[in-house]
């Protein structure tokens, strides 16, 4: 697996995804400064979380105008594979790249616990080594994860199978109890229509190791690691 | 022009027989300028005129310590090469003014502090003190300094993995708001703040200054009166962005060989940056403010000279080094100017807009701080305690207890602080009593703890100074790390009262016993004093931040119970209910000596139970502190989703027994209760067997059974009943 990950000022959760993604690659990653614009020879390109730029305009607005963004549509759009997590799927929603907005959470506070994603199909390259269905826990970290789109939008993601995870109890059951940030249809994670871009609010990277606290979180870099062993 | 006189020199916080020295180093009037500087560098909170002479008396070294007070943090070797550089810092009086952005700016300047010395931090934690909840301001401070810990510290991507909360009438005025950071860097690596080299360069970097904080540590050198609301403008405000950006350019720049010397710009910015930097160094410095980057137009020296504006540090580079250095604060997007240079003087000297606005010989300005012995008049010991009845029963204190502020569940806090940010957190908020954090690359990881118990402290000053050193080691213990060292923030009253020095200072010496016999020096520290609103003083808090080392992480052992375990507890209990909890909460009294520390025995029963975790036969293990044994088991149970059956205690009154507050105990969860028993008997330490775990409830010796459920309800209650309703200003960011 050919991995890079994309630093914009003020990311902060990018050796948490760095060290997920060498114990499932065997490797390093390569760390992509903002201003750097290829990303030739990369199978995934990963957007990690953190407060790029402050976030002191909306989310991820500010990175998703930086130079490098130009490269990372343009490898999405060469069939190249994208994984945004928290402030990445901010700046992914903010860039177009993913429908939909994440909005202040429900609550109207910064939320830092575990939370239950339930995997809504298992047949793609970031979950091919889960069972559809299956739960895991990962741990969230964010201030603005409530998922927002339009009533059509929605009902199209769903149509078209293109809603990756769901919050949902440990049992497996979407109840409004176990949806902590108030996410429309408790949307956690969404694909592309190619399901080749991924984003997703909670941090699976930070739970791949048993000593701190589960690997719930390995299977999906496994996957990514399988996916690309060729 | 102001007009500098006595009399401005007392608005600025001088008394006259500091003035009149100030006039005899100077041999003139000073300027306004100069009499900014000379009020800062001699306020309490930059020159500790009342604490100094105290603090004296405070083992600091050890074979393990690097550099111990004196720096910007103390620096101890955790082995494999590494030091952690830590300290604890209090912003208490910002806190209650701007609560939002009075603890935000004091994550803030102690990350500054940490990595000014060189290390990246990698762990965040705070003692926090407020009001009474039934005192309307104190949800308003409670849910600004929260956001404000929140919003700094999970912006810069540092973890916030433990800290403390209680609850007192004694803080309504006066919050306290008090930071740690810790930090790991190579221990041949750390960076000093002395200049040095008579014409190198004195660059500023970071953000621009502006009006902001003028007076600070002014301001947290005096009491609040009515108008501390007009304060407001003194309060500085955060930019975390800046901050993180700041870490990874002085990082970077801390990679080559160009720094002489660097410090933040803390309290009294510019001033005290310049001042120390080239005092400890015993060189001049010359500093042009034409050339300090500005975000404000037509600041004056005095201005810009005062100005606590956040996020800034002043560097010495080897000569031939600025372009290289430029380069990397360009690349991070932050201000970096050549404000001046090192001098053979031995004066600073400020220059602005072609005139000379400070000159001031550097030596005399240290040297001829003040340094006061203020009298001292010692706490009376509290009367004994006379039996007290137990007017409830057993499962009706515990549920009471464990609801109430002091006890119930911290979730709803913790909750709003990332704790994960990094991917090396072992042992998040709550699931140990010591937070542990593996370091990056490495099996080794620290611990991590902070604690004091004001009430204690308030009632037996020196055995609570005591209490809270032996209380951290403790903590640390319980992971199944070995202490290092501690850092101390000292909050205290008006210290030109005799009966608040007299506070201080016997704080001071039963720190210092506990320190010597637990070989746990203290490493850095910070005093602030002054907390008083309209003459009424907090409680004596001197708050203890503990560091402790496991060569492997995964020895750490939690708190969290397991089903078909022996529970054995640890160290003697003669059932001591003075100042206790249950004293308070239940029998509705706030009295008697508090609970000694045998530190002999502490040492025995610590140095047991760390030996038997690294064996391997701990499972889990927790300390027995504010609400006693019962509380402990509870805790205990609750973390791991398990109950556990209880069975009678020795022949002391029950009430006693399960809620006294003894000190030097713990709860260790065993597969072989009997085998723990045999070897606690061999080391000489006290041990008795509580019960077994197990279960879906609590089962009370007295046959009462509470279950999880019923605990879980009234444990988890009260924040989210307090706090629960949104409404309060969003932070920014996310």
């Amino acid at each position: 697996m050919r991995a890079g990950i994309v630093v914009f000022p003020g990311i902060n959760r990018e050796r948490d995804m760095a060290i997920a993604l060498e114990r499932a690659a065997g490797h390093a990653p390569r760390m992509i400064w903002h201003r750097e614009t290829d990303l030739a020879g990369l199978d995934l390109v990963v957007i990690p979380g953190g407060f790029s730029f402050g976030d002191y305009l909306r989310c991820g607005a500010m990175a998703a105008q930086s130079p490098v963004m130009a490269a990372v549509r343009a490898h999405a759009a060469r069939g190249g594979y994208v994984l945004g997590v928290c402030n990445g799927f901010q700046i992914l929603s903010e860039a177009g790249m993913l429908p939909g907005a994440l909005l202040r959470n429900a609550g109207l506070r910064f939320l830092s616990r575990d939370c239950h994603l339930r995997v809504e199909r298992a047949d793609t390259a970031f979950t091919r080594r889960y069972q559809q269905g299956e739960v895991f826990r990962a741990p969230m970290a964010h201030g603005d994860g409530n998922y927002f789109a339009d009533d059509a939008t929605l009902d199209r993601l769903e149509g078209e199978g293109l809603v990756a995870f769901r919050y949902a109890t440990p049992a497996g059951q979407v109840t409004q109890a176990a949806n902590p940030n108030g996410s429309a249809r408790a949307i956690a994670g969404l694909y592309s229509p190619n399901l080749r871009v991924l984003g997703l609010m909670p941090h699976p990277e930070d739970l791949v190791d048993p000593l701190l606290g589960g690997e719930d979180g390995k299977p999906l870099f496994a996957s990514l690691a399988e996916a690309f062993a060729a | 022009m102001t007009e500098v006189s006595a009399d401005l020199a007392r608005q600025f916080g001088l008394n006259d027989e500091e003035y009149a020295r100030v006039l005899a180093i100077l041999g003139r009037t000073p300027s306004l300028t100069e009499l900014g500087i000379f009020s800062v560098m001699w306020s309490e909170h930059c020159s500790y005129k009342s604490s100094r002479v105290w603090l004296k008396q405070l083992p600091t070294a050890a074979p393990w310590v690097i550099h111990g007070p004196g720096e910007n943090a103390g620096v101890v070797d955790i082995g494999e090469g590494l030091a952690a550089i830590f300290k604890m810092e209090s912003h208490n009086h910002p806190s209650f003014i701007e609560p939002y952005q009075g603890a935000a700016t004091g994550v803030g300047g102690i990350l500054r502090d940490v990595f000014t010395m060189g290390a990246r931090p990698v762990a965040n934690l705070n003692a926090l003190r407020f009001g009474s909840p039934e005192n309307p301001v104190t949800r308003r401070v409670v849910d600004g300094v929260v956001r404000g810990i929140g919003g700094y510290g999970n912006c810069v991507g540092v973890p916030t993995v433990g800290g403390e909360i209680n609850f007192h009438p004694a803080y309504d005025g006066n919050p306290l708001v008090n930071a740690m950071t810790v930090g790991i860097a190579p221990a041949d690596r750390i960076f000093l703040s002395a200049a040095a080299g008579i014409g190198n360069p004195v660059v500023y970097v970071g953000s621009k200054t502006g009006r902001d904080g003028i007076h600070g540590a002014t301001m947290a050198s005096a009491e609040f009166g009515e108008d501390a609301e007009a304060k407001r403008p003194t309060v500085q405000v955060g930019d975390p962005f800046t901050e993180k950006l700041l870490i990874e350019a002085c990082l970077e720049l801390m990679a080559t060989d160009a720094i002489v010397a660097i410090q933040d710009m803390g309290a009294a910015g510019l001033t005290s940056s310049s001042v120390e930097m080239a005092g400890k160094g015993g060189v001049g410095i010359a500093l042009d403010l034409d050339a300090v980057p500005q975000r404000e137009t037509a600041m004056s020296a005095y201005e810009m000279m005062l100005s606590e504006s956040q996020e800034r540090m002043l560097i010495v580079l080897r000569p031939g080094r600025e372009a290289m250095a430029r380069a990397i604060f360009e690349k991070w997007e932050l201000d970096f100017a050549v404000i001046g240079h090192l001098t053979e003087t031995g004066r600073i000297t400020v220059r602005h807009r072609g005139a000379v606005e400070a000159d001031i010989p550097l030596a005399p300005l240290a040297d001829q701080a003040p340094l006061y012995h203020r009298p001292t008049e010692f706490t009376p010991p509290p009367p004994p305690l006379e039996p007290v009845a137990d007017p409830i029963g057993l499962g009706p204190a515990l549920l009471r207890l464990i609801a109430g502020p002091d006890l119930c569940s911290r979730a709803w806090v913790w909750d709003q602080y990332d704790a994960t940010v990094g991917g090396q957190t072992v042992k998040r908020p709550g699931a140990a009593d010591a937070a542990v954090v593996r370091i990056d690359g490495h099996r080794r990881a620290l611990a991590l703890t902070t604690d004091c118990t004001p009430r204690y402290c308030a009632a037996d000053p020196r055995a609570g100074g005591a209490q809270a050193v032996a209380e951290a080691w403790r903590n640390l213990t319980a992971v199944g790390a070995t202490p290092l060292a501690i850092t101390d923030n000292m909050n205290f009253g008006n210290p030109e009262k005799p009966a608040i020095m007299g506070q201080f200072a016997a704080a001071i010496e039963g720190m210092a016993a506990a320190c010597r016999a637990l070989d746990f020096p203290v490493v850095s520290g910070n005093v602030s004093l002054y907390n008083e609103t309209a003459g009424s003083p907090i409680l004596p808090t001197p708050a203890i931040g503990g560091l402790g080392v496991l060569e492997d992480a995964a020895d750490a052992v939690g708190l969290a119970l397991a089903p078909e375990l022996d529970l054995v507890l640890i160290g003697h209990t003669a059932g001591w209910l003075g100042q206790s909890l249950w004293l308070r909460e239940i029998a509705g009294r706030e009295d008697g000596p508090p609970p000694p520390v045998d530190l002999a025995a502490e040492r025995s029963a610590g140095d047991f139970v760390r030996a038997r975790i690294l064996a391997g036969d701990i499972r889990a293990c927790h300390d027995v502190s504010d609400g006693g044994l019962l509380v402990a088991l509870a805790e205990m149970a609750l973390a791991g989703n398990t109950g556990a059956r209880l069975a009678a205690g020795p022949a002391i009154p029950p009430h006693a027994f399960w809620f006294g507050e003894d000190q030097g105990r713990y709860v260790a969860a065993v597969p072989d209760g009997e085998a723990l028993l045999a070897a606690a008997a061999a080391a000489g330490v006290p041990a008795l067997r509580l019960g077994r775990s197990g279960g879906a409830g609590l089962t009370l010796p007295d046959g009462l059974a509470i279950s999880l459920v019923e605990l879980r309800a009234a444990h988890e209650r009260f924040f989210p009943d307090w706090m629960g309703s949104p409404g309060a200003e969003p932070d920014p960011g996310g």
